[in-house]
């Protein structure tokens, strides 16, 4: 069935008889060309393009809750390609232009709305260095304008200019950078992957991996042993406890991000904007809510929640740039569960089993990543040979001395 | 989160400053460097108990050896770094 | 509406209030709804979806309906529960989410197009042209959306900040809490006891229950003032625990300042509450019953109902006469029509679908039936239809109680993500069984509905917490069995609201269900059930029977939700506003900034410092014509320069060459004493983190410095080797960075200048060469340590004096030097002066370079090993041949653009191109052209080449030659003379 508003004016005025299913909720079958592990974004763009760009049939995805349920169910919903190293910026622009035309693609309304991102900056090495990055973008083929103060204050006069102890000296803009609605992302993939005929099957833990003479033969799961010819993993936070299985140790830590929205309020804040000095960001959502968030809580952690520290310091950075949200109130928090890498960037490669692919290393960034990291995965996994864009996102890369590392943090997750 | 600092009782964690996986204090000898990149780079991350090392940094300034569970973040004993790499080291 | 008799508002106190305009009174000890509804107010704001007209519907901050704004201008706080609201005189509310009034708001066209805005709707259209999404379809559900309106302007309160510790804390003051408090204060326990309402008494206040066969109130009250006469209990009322975190960490945050007409110091206090132990005594909160029409405004739920006219002595009857229905699954409901009915309230019918409905009182009674219907405009309900063995018959009715038993208030209990647990034969989710470390649950909240039950299991609850041996003696409470069937929702073809504030229907999530979004997941995502400002308090539980009557599956097979924090919306400003604007973060002043401030320096941020940028001097236009002069002042005479911010370690000990030598990458413990070296010091990565100097003061003693940015990670790094990695090294490690005042001596007079302030010391470059160090005296016995280095590339000192005297030294350096040509110089000098000899700073050792890079390769010593050494020589690291390069304005006037990335001249522009880029640029006085430093691939082989500097983000380019990072004595003549 496809989605259209002939559609939902003709179901409203036939008492919604004829909706389907948006996705199928098949049994596993014994085999499988292709197993994704994974429902969340990565694993689910992975299986809609494994599908429908690269051809590949008999794929399944394995999800051990609920479709989307991964850190595509809980993020700040930003998409940008706003990133400056040659290993990166270009994957981020990619993924920007699938982003573009993803909802007539997939034939979901995920709500991708262009309304621009503005990184703030407080002094003149920080703006070099926003130079420097915008400068980037732009030779990747993105857009990026370098703000000055007074151009700043037009977009946001309400923004602390007086009383700042960081004052605002700029900012880099992407302009279409924005956000998108996360669950209708993973919603359109599900539907789109579904409808191309991948089985995705909720409430299926995978609980090891079969490898025989170095190679993936299987995953054993909570509803029984499923054959593979290829195995891709794309889960986030449990990527180390997931490749365990393989006997494999990654670069990654899991720590715990907070976010947080607050009550709905009528339009007041346009774009995202990000306080770096202040170790936070906010956008608003189109249902009225300001989302925001800040820095990890800087701990390793499984436990999905985090501390009101963090909250607190939040909030200070939030009153700091914007001392007009001091009557909007915090509604609901969470905390998510980031796979932080040594450098900060991503992993989609092979891995020392034959068969075995990997996914992961995300960091608090996957969700703008989603659209390119599936494709670039689905290229892997369907080629045998990375994505052009994802060329650098190798296993190897700490061994050979190749990090891309955008802070400059080193081996350090909690840094990044 | 409160730490049971050894030598000065619980402190809140705000005090301090995180690094990581306790096996950082054991690097391999430096004329094997795979090992010694495999030490910098990769970690075991548990679910469960963690050994790790947190600095005092807004206090005495000790680096503690911190035992977690990092899926409920219940702290079961904090030690000085220092005890623990002088009784590894013999 | 004129009140009832009764209740436990002060009838002597009036308070004026307006709601949109309308001047109103009510009394002490109203809620805004109270006395809304003492008014007569029975519309009071609009759904967010389908904008349908809507009332009070609880008496608790569970409410969905009731949002206002209250205050005006930037006190104008939206989505305000006016069923909180605590009335004070002047209060001022206002409707919201409606245009232009709330008695006509335009878009209840929604409401008309509901069939089309069915739940998921907008996933399914507005896809085309895909332009029109932002500048159509968004803008325009974006204006719809929303609920209150923030002012924008900034907020003007004081928020405040505070710590407890506790042995106990209690959550809640109703019969549990109240209880549980009393048992731990009267055996001398730690106690805080935190409740969200200004009164204490929680539920009892509702309800017409004796203690001991007097008023409750009298218990409350004896109770309140025994607990607030101990010195080892506070009491916080107005106080809402919004979160359990950590190791016995809360949350809360207390309204000092709300309820009182006029602005005070402090409105909100966050609260920061560590309890060795807690008891969470939340209470319950009632649950409806779907059924077609339900959202009217005068249907409301029955405990609310019993609460507004027990309490506030007041009912959402517009007149009188008007009847009131009570529709009920519980034993509960009847309680509500006793207690109407002592007061003189009309009741129409207590309706109770189970056919052995018991009956409380002489009250019309229909056993086996169910309400099915409501009718009313927009001012509220009008009639209700019951239907009872397959025939429904209309009844005029104004208001009507429902009750569908009631929910444990387990939220603070499952913020751990303990999973609440379905109890089949309760019919509630009760607590979790895995609880937060050192909490235990009492009362309602852990389903305990009798006040008997209440009060004993806070008592016990507190004794077990606490290990204690004896219970104070409790009042006699009623003990009566509340029984009742759950009845989730009505069948019918009407439209069923369950979650209120959302619009969220029966039908919705049948919708859901259809199409599989049926985890309770996909259920709150698709329909927005639970998403609203009360995260669904009233409609959670309901939903997700709903959806098990679907599936077949029970309810905990369907699932439970997660409660996340907060518990109820707490403001950013209460949150935040522990350290705002100049104050957000700390301010770290150097020695010499009175000095520097009375020179009238311009300030720049580094590192949290506040450092000199330069010091304009009278005629001077533009900044740089004071920095050109600085420069040059360098250059021939001599320039100060406050350097303080550096970080200084100490580091002694009989290893401490050894562990210099660990830390750093070239050799340190070969250095004499009295001598300095520069020192690079790496990542564990092998990637260059911080560069500075090594001092030797003595066989046992090195003073290192560091930059102003990593002082602290570097501290904390050299800590780390010691105490993880070489704990049998005998060295000790302080920062000193705040301890020694140092100030920068550059320039062809520094020796002049020096040996006018030194005690006799010898500064011949004989006897005090380049890199030479020595503790020493100057102005006639002050000690100070002297360091012959030089950032600007000329014959420069470092001098240090303890802290105190680094004002006045600036101070006689400066009067010495006046015919040596002494001039301050700040940091914009500092950076040119350093560019032009080549030394890295900031930008070039911004983490992603490496010694490699800095042409330091080979620094890195091979004799010994150091932290990062092996690892610098991975391959990547190797193959990178990008090299610190100077760069040189083909057109000495045209700008280098710093951050511009290079290029071979003549090939394209990406990033397959890119061979580097520009770190850092000035105006060089020296060169008398535009010059900067940059990475540039295989730079060390391109000298004199010219490449383009490309700044496409500002449309520029600029033709470049590559040449020598040393713009400046290159041979270091200047340095050693």
């Amino acid at each position: 069935m496809d989605f259209n508003g002939f559609r939902v004016v003709w179901e409203g005025l036939t008492g919604h008889r004829g909706w389907k299913p948006l996705w199928r909720d098949p049994d596993p079958k014994p085999a499988y060309d292709i197993v994704i592990i994974g429902g969340g974004g990565g694993g689910l763009a992975t299986a809609y393009y494994l599908a429908t760009v690269f051809k590949e049939a008999r794929i399944a995805v394995l999800e051990k809750g609920w479709l989307g349920g991964g850190n595509i169910g809980r993020n700040t919903t930003i998409i940008r390609s706003n990133y400056m190293l040659p290993g990166n910026q270009p994957f981020y622009e990619f993924s920007m232009k699938l982003w573009e035309t993803l909802e007539q693609e997939t034939n979901f309304n995920s709500m991708v709305s262009q309304r621009g991102i503005l990184n703030l900056c407080h002094s003149d090495g920080q703006r070099d260095a926003f130079r420097r990055r915008g400068n980037a973008m732009i030779l990747s083929g993105a857009d990026a304008e370098l703000l000055d103060t007074d151009a700043v204050r037009q977009m946001y006069p309400f923004l602390n200019f007086d009383n700042a102890r960081f004052p605002i000296k700029g900012g880099l803009l992407q302009r279409r950078a924005g956000t998108a609605r996360h669950d209708g992302v993973a919603w359109g993939y599900a539907r789109g992957a579904d409808r191309a005929g991948v089985d995705l099957i909720q409430n299926c833990e995978v609980t090891g991996l079969r490898i025989e003479a170095g190679a993936i033969k299987g995953v054993e799961t909570t509803r029984g042993y499923i054959g593979a010819g290829k195995v891709g993993v794309a889960v986030a936070g449990s990527s180390s406890r997931v490749m365990q299985m393989a006997g494999l140790r990654l670069p990654i830590e899991s720590h715990v991000l907070q976010a947080f929205v607050s009550e709905g309020l009528k339009p007041c804040i346009d774009g995202v904007i990000t306080f770096g000095a202040g170790h936070f960001y906010v956008s608003q959502s189109d249902k009225g809510g300001l989302v925001f968030g800040g820095d990890i809580d800087g701990y390793n952690s499984y436990a999905q929640r985090g501390n009101l520290p963090v909250v607190e310091d939040v909030a200070e950075g939030a009153m700091a740039l914007m001392p007009a949200l001091g009557r909007a109130r915090l509604l609901r928090s969470w905390g998510g569960l980031m796979d932080m890498s040594m450098d900060g960037s991503p992993i989609i490669d092979t891995t020392p089993v034959d068969g075995l692919y990997l996914n992961a290393g995300w960091c608090y960034g996957g969700f703008k990543a989603t659209p390119a990291s599936g494709y670039a995965f689905a290229h892997l996994l369907a080629t045998g040979q990375p994505h052009p864009t994802a060329t650098a996102y190798r296993l190897d890369r700490f061994a050979r001395g190749l990090p891309i590392d955008e802070k400059g943090m080193g081996a350090q997750p909690n840094l990044h | 989160m409160l730490i049971p600092h050894p030598l000065l009782g619980l402190r809140d964690a705000q005090e301090f400053t995180y690094l990581g996986d306790a096996s950082l204090m054991s690097p391999p000898p430096s004329d094997d460097p795979e090992a010694l990149e495999r030490h910098v780079h990769l970690r075991d991350n548990p679910a469960g108990l963690l050994r790790e090392l947190w600095f005092h940094e807004q206090g005495d300034r000790s680096w503690l050896v911190v035992t977690r569970d990092t899926r409920t973040h219940e702290i079961l004993g904090a030690e000085l770094a220092t005890d623990i790499r002088r009784e590894g080291a013999r | 509406m004129t009140r009832l008799d009764g209740g436990h508002v002060d009838r002597t106190r009036a308070l004026r209030f307006t709601f949109d305009g309308k001047r109103y009174t009510g009394h002490s000890g109203d809620t805004l709804a109270s006395a809304l509804m003492a008014n007569g107010v029975r519309l009071v704001g609009r759904s967010f979806k389908y904008h349908r007209p809507r009332g009070i519907f609880s008496a608790g901050s569970e409410e969905p309906n009731a949002l206002v704004t209250i205050g005006t201008g930037a006190r104008a706080e939206p989505n305000s529960r006016a069923t909180v609201v605590e009335l004070h005189e002047g209060l001022a509310a206002t409707s919201q989410n409606r245009w232009p009034s709330l008695g006509f708001d335009a878009l209840q066209v929604n409401d008309l197009l509901s069939p089309f805005f069915a739940a998921g709707f907008y996933y399914k259209t507005f896809m085309q042209p895909a332009e029109f999404w932002e500048k159509l379809y968004e803008p325009m559900i974006r204006r719809a959306a929303g609920l209150g309106k923030l002012s924008m302007l900034p907020d003007p309160d004081a928020y405040g900040r505070g710590f407890l510790h506790c042995d106990l804390l209690v959550i809640g003051a109703g019969p549990a809490g109240l209880a549980a408090s009393l048992t731990a204060a009267r055996a001398g326990a730690e106690v805080v006891l935190a409740d969200e309402d200004f009164a204490l008494g929680g539920r009892l206040l509702a309800e017409t229950h004796t203690l001991d066969d007097d008023d409750a109130t009298a218990w409350i009250a004896a109770t309140e003032a025994e607990l607030r006469s101990l010195p080892n209990v506070r009491v916080l009322s107005r106080t809402t625990v919004f979160g359990t975190y950590d190791h016995g960490v809360f949350g809360a945050v207390e309204r000092v300042g709300d309820h009182l007409p006029r602005p005070q110091t402090v409105r909100q206090t966050l609260w920061r509450i560590t309890a060795k132990r807690s008891i969470l005594a939340a209470g319950a909160i009632e649950r409806h019953i779907p059924f077609a029409g339900n959202d009217r405004p005068g249907i409301l739920l029955g405990g609310a109902l019993r609460a507004y006219a027990n309490r506030w002595s007041v009912t959402p009857q517009a007149s009188e006469t008007d009847r009131v229905a009570i529709f009920t699954s519980t034993d509960d409901g009847h309680r509500t029509a006793l207690d109407l009915m002592a007061k003189g309230v009309p009741i129409l019918a207590v309706i109770d679908p189970r056919e052995d409905a018991p009956r409380l009182g002489n009250y019309p009674l229909r056993k086996g039936a169910v309400v099915s219907g409501a009718k009313g405009g927009r001012k509220g309900l009008s009639s209700i239809e019951i239907t009872e063995g397959g025939r429904s018959d209309w009844f005029e009715c104004a208001v009507l109680g429902v009750s569908g038993g009631w929910n444990p208030n387990v939220h603070l209990a499952s913020h751990h993500r303990g999973r609440p647990e379905w109890s089949e034969a309760d019919a509630q989710f009760l607590p979790p069984s895995e609880l937060p470390p050192g909490m235990s649950v009492a009362g309602a909240a852990a389903g305990q509905g009798s006040t008997h039950g209440a009060l004993a299991s806070g008592a016990e609850a507190a004794k077990a917490a606490l290990g204690l041996d004896t219970l104070p003696e409790l009042p006699r409470a009623e003990d009566a069995p509340s029984r009742g069937m759950a009845l989730w929702h009505v069948p019918g073809r009407g439209r069923a609201w369950v979650d209120f504030q959302n619009d969220v229907t029966v039908k919705d999530i049948a919708l859901a269900h259809k199409e599989n979004m049926r985890s309770v997941e996909h259920l709150k995502r698709w329909t927005t059930l639970g998403m609203a400002t009360d995260q669904g308090k009233t409609a959670n539980v309901t939903a997700l029977a709903v959806m098990a009557e679907l599936t077949g599956k029970t309810i905990p097979q369907t699932g439970t939700t997660v409660f996340r924090p907060p518990y109820t919306p707490v403001a950013l400003g209460v949150l935040g506003g522990g350290d705002t604007g100049a104050h957000f973060r700390p301010r770290r002043l150097t020695p010499t900034h009175p000095w520097a401030k009375a020179q009238g320096a311009e300030f720049v941020e580094v590192g949290q410092w506040m450092r000199a940028q330069y010091f304009p001097q009278e005629g001077e236009t533009h900044w740089r014509e004071s920095v050109d002069r600085e420069v040059l002042a360098v250059r021939s005479g001599v320039g100060l320069c406050d350097v303080t911010t550096l970080g200084k370690i100490d580091v002694q000990g009989k290893d401490a060459g050894e562990f210099l030598n660990r830390v750093y990458a070239n050799m340190m413990g070969t250095l004499k004493v009295g001598r300095v070296r520069y020192g690079l010091m790496l990542r564990a990565d092998g990637f260059l983190y911080d560069d500075g100097t090594c001092a030797r003061m003595a066989e046992d003693h090195y003073v290192v410095t560091t930059t102003t940015a990593n002082a602290g990670l570097v501290y904390r790094q050299m800590e780390f080797a010691r105490q993880c990695l070489w704990p049998d090294l005998d060295v000790q490690l302080i920062s000193t960075t705040d301890a020694w005042a140092q100030i920068a001596v550059a320039g062809p007079n520094s020796r002049a200048l020096l040996e006018r302030v030194v005690d006799g010391f010898d500064l011949s470059t004989e006897s005090f060469p380049f890199m030479a160090c020595a503790d020493l005296t100057v102005c006639d016995g002050l000690r100070a340590r002297l360091f012959r280095i030089s950032f600007s590339g000329e014959h420069a000192y470092e001098i240090a004096v303890p802290a105190r005297f680094g004002n006045a030294m600036m101070d006689r350096l400066m009067s010495l030097g006046q015919d040596l040509g002494a001039t301050p110089y700040g940091t914009e000098a500092l950076a040119v002066l350093r560019i032009e000899k080549g030394h890295a700073a900031g930008a070039e050792l911004n983490g992603q370079t490496t010694a490699q890079m800095l042409g330091l390769g080979r620094m890195i010593s091979r004799k010994k090993d150091s932290i990062g050494a092996v690892l610098s020589r991975r391959e990547g690291l190797e193959a990178d041949t990008r090299r610190l390069v100077g760069l040189q304005s083909v057109d000495p006037s045209q700008k280098i653009p710093a951050g511009a990335h290079l290029f071979t001249a003549g090939e394209a522009r990406d990033l397959n191109t890119d061979q580097g880029w520009v770190t850092s640029a000035c105006w060089s006085p020296h060169v008398e052209g535009h010059i900067a430093l940059g990475f540039l691939a295989g730079g060390d082989g391109r000298m004199g080449e010219e490449v383009i500097a490309a700044n496409p983000l500002e449309g520029q380019e600029v033709a470049v030659r590559v040449v020598s990072a040393h713009f400046f004595d290159p041979e270091g003549d200047r340095l050693r003379a």
